[in-house]
């Protein structure tokens, strides 16, 4: 009786959990995942490489444009103060978001699947983050002066306004920044140390000194792996809450205001459900190219892109669950001014980016209760990029509905952007996809040290019901045959 | 008394001593997680103290079969960052708004504990992120440039799929013929005798040696 229950256990275990398909061994997950940063450039890179390096190029050039002239190249004018470039921020700021939530909130809830897919996603929201910090920092206007944000003693003898919720915004964003970037790179030691030995292996000294000096000496051992999973946990737990709090201090901006639409108390959690929802689009945007250009399909399997759809449709039905409470307590409230903000949001000049935002991600990802559309690649693809175009209008409703028109309509005006905003817009993702290509040129795309230890053959426990515990048995192969 | 102490924490860090003409320990390689988790328990319990397992990813249990305690990361990063990090970002805005540089916003008080609750969150999670890296680099003895094993070229693979446990000189029970001996017992083979060379051979930085000089059984 003991002895079938134990049985019946293992079996589960390994049937529950095939979270790597083709019955990789580890050493075929090295190969698969180091081996792109090792070979020849492809072509199809260079090609996209200098898509995007002229993307960079553009924004480089628009920004120099901009400090130069000064903020008025761009649309921004009162009463609408805050016109792309904020809306810019909060959109990277969100495309971020998805990251740490693989990284940390699903390490925390121990969803093993998250191990495919955490080192891209992380380094996504690095980029993200980078992207987000542009806006702000040149938004001020005066970009040589920026560093007054910082409590840096200086001759003027003058301190930042810690009341601002701006200024929580430089502490939020620059803390979430240097946390994700420290989080990645730690997961990151021990697959440049595998980088590193194989580059010595094949006899590449200087790549091999140059991976030595950023892998720290990482020997994999049992002492060090203590310490690290433990640093790693730790990580998880302080980054989850941060992650929560950034879009909620993000949302403070607008939420701590008095401009009709922008002072609700629904605005954090409404924030941190948009930006995950985003985040997630686009790493399966991201990811749906990267399995297929680098043949990953076997390690970022169709499952893992199904989950990823399925929390495009909860959070997604999330966000539009909030534009309708948003609808309910503007009603409720009995504020005119609450109610007109409302009203003209869905029916005024700004009627077509209200609806576009409403279809794009209220409606449209409601299409993934489908299975055969969670699971069809050509169709998320295409949902993954409605949705992040609905998301960027979702912060260009907030943010310019709102103040258009306030509460004199002498004041009232209509936000028209100008071929400087459009230009910065598209410059900022050329600066994300280059620093992504750069990623997947020259780091491990997959966290090939995580992938091995949720391998079934990881589990010391494997070898008790597979064999007699030395050597790779014939039995485990028929097993994992059978079991994938 | 006190270089005895500091030998015992660099061997907690994996970091020995070499003994009798730079002899460093003995390496030797397991065919799976089950094998050097089974070795690394028999080692522990023949008395071995400066042993480690070397894998490419963490094994579960294995610090139980080590005996390892559990690791002191938390702690430090509790006691360091995340009091530093709270304090200061309390601190710094009573200071500054209050005391340094009072100025008048609206008539709000100067320092007042709900505007200052994000300032204060974030740099306690920001000092708590750092302060707990650092511990863990520092328990580790990281960024270790230099260390015997590198000279294995079998050992390369231990950031691949090679499983492997090291038995340090340094450990009062060592002896090269018995300490072979047990670990042949175990089930470990290609096990070789680690030298530490020292700075002065044209020693590969960080980087396992293309050739090798240790003798293979």
């Amino acid at each position: 009786m003991a002895h079938a229950t134990k049985d019946l256990s293992a079996l589960a275990r390994t049937d529950e959990e095939v979270l790597v398909q083709g019955g990789l061994t580890f050493h075929d997950i090295t190969e698969l995942v180091a081996q792109h940063t090792e070979k020849k450039t492809p072509k199809a890179w260079w090609a996209a490489f200098s898509v995007a390096f002229l993307g960079m190029l553009t924004l480089v050039a628009m920004l120099a444009y901009q400090v130069w002239n000064g903020v008025g190249v761009w649309g921004n004018n009162i009463p609408v103060g805050w016109g792309w470039p904020i809306v810019n921020f909060v959109f990277w700021v969100g495309i971020g978001h998805a990251g740490t939530l693989i990284s940390a909130i699903l390490f925390l809830f121990r969803q093993r699947w998250r191990t495919s897919i955490n080192r891209a996603a992380e380094a996504m929201t690095i980029f993200a983050v980078i992207c987000a910090l542009i806006f702000p920092t040149f938004h001020v206007g005066r970009v040589w002066a920026i560093y007054w944000t910082l409590p840096i003693p200086n001759q003027m003898e003058m301190w930042p306004q810690f009341k601002s919720p701006l200024l929580w915004d430089v502490f939020a964003v620059s803390s979430y920044f240097i946390v994700s970037l420290v989080f990645w790179y730690v997961g990151l030691i021990p697959d440049l140390a595998t980088l590193r030995d194989r580059a010595a292996l094949m006899g590449r000294r200087l790549r091999a000194k140059i991976l030595g000096f950023f892998a720290l000496g990482w020997c994999g051992a049992n002492r060090h792996w203590r310490n690290y999973e433990k640093v790693y946990m730790l990580l998880a737990g302080l980054a989850t809450p941060l992650v929560l709090s950034v879009h909620s201090v993000v949302s403070f901006d607008f939420a701590v205001s008095i401009i009709p639409g922008w002072h609700t108390t629904i605005f954090p959690p409404y924030f941190v459900a948009g930006a995950i929802f985003s985040g997630f689009a686009m790493v399966v945007t991201l990811m749906v190219i990267a399995r297929k250009a680098y043949g990953l399909e076997n390690v970022i399997t169709i499952d893992h892109l199904e989950k990823m759809n399925i929390i495009m449709l909860v959070t997604g039905t999330m966000v539009g669950f909030a534009y309708i409470t948003e609808f309910f307590i503007a009603w409720y409230s009995g504020v005119p001014y609450e109610q007109y903000a409302f009203i003209n949001r869905a029916t005024g000049p700004y009627a077509w980016a209200y609806w576009i935002m409403m279809s794009c991600n209220l409606i449209f990802p409601q299409f993934f209760w489908i299975k055969k559309l969670r699971r069809n690649i050509p169709f998320m693809f295409v949902a993954s990029i409605v949705v992040n175009i609905g998301m960027w209008f979702e912060r260009f409703v907030i943010t310019i509905t709102s103040l258009h028109r306030d509460y004199l309509p002498s004041s009232w005006d209509y936000f028209v952007p100008t071929w400087v905003d459009v230009l910065t817009l598209i410059g900022s993702f050329g600066l994300f996809f280059t620093l992504f290509l750069l990623f997947l040129r020259f780091v491990p795309m997959v966290a090939i040290a995580e992938v091995k230890g949720v391998l079934p053959e990881a589990d010391p426990h494997f070898y008790e019901t597979h064999g007699d515990g030395h050597g790779r048995p014939a039995t485990v192969q028929v097993n994992r045959g059978r079991s994938s | 008394m006190l270089k005895e102490l500091l030998r015992s924490l660099k061997a907690s860090m994996g970091i020995y001593e070499a003994r009798d003409g730079s002899v460093y320990g003995l390496l030797a390689e397991f065919s799976d997680p089950a094998a050097l988790l089974h070795a690394a328990r028999q080692v522990r319990k023949a008395g071995y103290r400066h042993f480690d397992a070397h894998s490419p990813f963490p094994i579960h249990g294995m610090d139980e079969a080590m005996g390892l305690g559990n690791s002191k990361v938390g702690v430090i990063t509790f006691f360091t960052g995340t009091i530093t990090g709270f304090a200061l970002g309390w601190w710094m805005q009573w200071w500054m708004g209050a005391v340094d540089y009072p100025l008048n916003i609206s008539g709000k008080p100067f320092f007042a504990l709900p505007p200052s609750v994000p300032i204060i969150f974030e740099l306690t999670i920001l000092f708590s992120a750092l302060a707990g890296v650092a511990a863990m680099l520092a328990l580790n003895g990281l960024p270790r440039p230099y260390n015997p094993l590198f000279y294995s070229k079998n050992f390369a693979r231990v950031t691949d799929d090679g499983f492997f446990l090291f038995i340090a000189a340094s450990d009062p029970k060592f002896d090269q013929a018995t300490t072979r001996q047990l670990l042949e017992q175990l089930g470990g083979y290609n096990i070789e005798v680690i030298k530490d060379r020292g700075e002065e051979e044209g020693v590969p930085a960080s980087a396992p040696a293309a050739e090798a000089t240790v003798t293979t059984s």
